[in-house]
């Protein structure tokens, strides 16, 4: 009998507690879908309005000034050869940094100096680079409005973000195979080589391709170092000039990338160049959502084999 | 509470018993260690005795594995850590502490087993070649010699001979201590430290670890941390009771755990305290 009323106190007790269970999981799930839907309806719309211009042409062809012959060739080159750069310059130096605060770097105040740097550039508004860059490379280094000024100045944005996925991928490293390892009597940079780096290379590759994805889409730096908006040439091949110095030749070359295309066809006022607007957005958006799943399976393949 | 033995004496007189007096692998001599401010170890002074086993027990955060990681240099990883005192290796007098001794060179000539297995996230063959690899050894032939060589003494290799380019993550908990402890003969260690090395392992396995130390000893000076004193008194020839940060009392298994000297360690040996 009294056992009776206390399992119902119990069960109306569980039912009024669980009522904010429910309560949260509404707020939660509309909180995410203001997010999922708004860049649902824009994808949406970009598609039903830039798919009917997709077409081969549309990737082989110069900017025009006729709206349906105009394409986006020397863009996409561009932001391909622009990448190929930032990826170049941040890499090394990304990966690098990264081990070194990591594994090398003595615990001091200057590290620690350096470290809460290095996050805050994270933070840093992308056209700040632009400025510094246009300082620094174009008129400082002479090296004009070119690939490479473009190449570095992503470079030097995505930086900050290799070097944090990097050491964030160290850590995850547990301290027993970093001791395993020099308790054999490996060197720092054996333990390195042979340990630290593999085990962390999907943590680092998808840190670089993270930031990759995020260089293509970035607009204001490279306006500012002075990309052009209307190019109807392309650039030197890679690697096709004269040996030795010309094998290079197509770093200095001028260019434009897939948003300052969009950019200028959307400022146009014929509605037919908006078109062409969204389906270059389009394109950059599919460019940067397969480097995404391009990350997310080079994260699984490489983990697949590592358990902690 | 300071009425420490004279690890001198006593096990001197323990080993009159025994009638032979084994050499000295090793000697702490009034070792401290510090972790920044914090005195870990205080004025330790042992012998470790060549191919004979000596455990060391003590209650939770007795510095244990504070010292067991002193004769492999662990401590110079972090910043911080400070050795005073020294431990001598023999026959060549080399003091491992010296500021002038690489840690390399220490890790060298003394491998560890660590508490959970920690094999690399690489094949069989590569996790034991490792060491090897590490001193530059190239010549293929001399690597698989030495791979199965250190297999068979750590009684893996009839299991995993056939399979030694598979991922040592495949393995159970206990082959992979195993296998890391085929990975520390594979360098011929002269001293091999075991920091709690069954803890993690079921009883089947850690009976099959501890008749592995049996054989070892043969060959190996063998130093153990172990948090269960029937495995001391098990594997062991030497008992070391540490309590504090301190040495309490050193001496021959059979007698710590028979008849201890001090009062301290016989509450801790039969389960009074700790």
């Amino acid at each position: 009998m009294g056992e009776a009323v206390k399992v119902r106190e119990i069960r109306a007790m569980i039912a009024a507690r669980k009522r904010w269970d429910f309560a949260f999981g509404v707020v939660g799930m509309l909180a995410l879908m203001v997010g999922v839907l708004t860049f649902a309806a824009l994808f949406v719309e970009m598609i039903v309005e830039g798919a009917p211009r997709l077409s081969w042409d549309f990737f082989t062809q110069f900017p025009s000034r006729k709206p349906d012959q105009a394409g986006i060739l020397s863009a996409w080159v561009g932001s391909t050869l622009v990448m190929l750069v930032t990826a170049a310059t941040a890499v090394p130096l990304g990966v690098g940094a990264g081990v070194y605060l990591e594994e090398y770097a003595p615990r001091n105040w200057i590290t620690d100096l350096i470290e809460i740097n290095v996050t805050n550039l994270a933070g840093v508004p992308s056209i700040v680079y632009g400025l510094l860059a246009l300082g620094l490379f174009v008129y400082g280094f002479g090296l004009g409005q070119s690939i490479l000024t473009a190449g570095l100045t992503l470079g030097l944005l995505i930086l900050p973000v290799v070097i944090v996925a990097t050491r964030e991928a160290i850590r995850s490293i547990p301290a027993a195979i970093r001791e395993g390892a020099y308790a054999l009597g490996a060197t720092k940079w054996q333990t390195t080589a042979d340990h630290i780096l593999p085990y962390s290379l999907a943590g680092i590759m998808t840190g670089i391709i993270i930031g990759m994805a995020r260089a293509i889409g970035e607009t204001a730096p490279v306006i500012t170092i002075g990309a052009l908006t209307f190019i109807a040439f392309l650039p030197q091949a890679p690697l096709t000039g004269d040996p030795p110095a010309g094998l290079l030749d197509w770093v200095m070359s001028p260019f434009t990338v897939m948003p300052i295309q969009m950019f200028n066809w959307t400022s146009r006022p014929e509605a037919a160049f908006h078109q062409n607007a969204a389906a270059a957005g389009l394109v950059l958006v599919v460019m940067t959502l397969s480097m995404n799943a391009l990350a997310i399976y080079i994260r699984y393949r490489l983990r697949r084999n590592i358990k902690w | 509470m300071v009425s420490v033995v004279a690890p001198e004496t006593s096990p001197a007189s323990a080993i009159a018993a025994v009638s032979a007096m084994p050499a000295k692998k090793s000697e702490s001599q009034d070792l401290n260690f510090f972790y920044g401010e914090l005195q870990a170890l205080k004025s330790i002074s042992m012998p470790l005795y060549e191919k004979k086993v000596t455990a060391l027990i003590g209650p939770s955060g007795c510095g244990k594995s504070t010292y067991l990681r002193c004769f492999n240099r662990m401590h110079d990883l972090y910043p911080g850590n400070r050795y005073e005192g020294r431990i001598m290796l023999y026959p060549d007098n080399t003091n491992l502490l010296d500021p002038g001794v690489d840690p390399i060179e220490v890790r060298m000539r003394i491998s560890m087993v660590f508490q959970k297995p920690n094999p690399f996230p690489k094949s069989i063959y590569e996790n034991v070649a490792y060491g090897l690899r590490v001193r530059g050894e190239r010549k293929r032939a001399l690597l698989d010699e030495k791979v199965e060589e250190a297999l068979r003494n750590a009684a893996l290799w009839d299991e995993v001979k056939n399979r030694l380019d598979q991922l040592a993550f495949n393995l159970s908990g206990g082959q992979q201590q195993r296998l890391c402890i085929a990975r520390a003969l594979a360098t011929d260690p002269e001293i091999l430290l075991f920091d709690e090395p069954t803890s993690a392992l079921d009883p089947i396995a850690t009976a099959s670890i501890e008749e592995l130390i049996a054989e070892l000893k043969q060959k190996i000076t063998i130093f153990i941390v172990t948090h269960n004193m029937q495995q001391a008194a098990r594997v062991s020839d030497y008992t070391a009771y540490m309590y504090l940060g301190e040495l309490i009392e050193f001496d021959v298994t059979d007698k710590i755990f028979i008849k201890p000297a001090n009062k301290q360690t016989e509450d801790y040996i039969t389960g009074r305290f700790g």
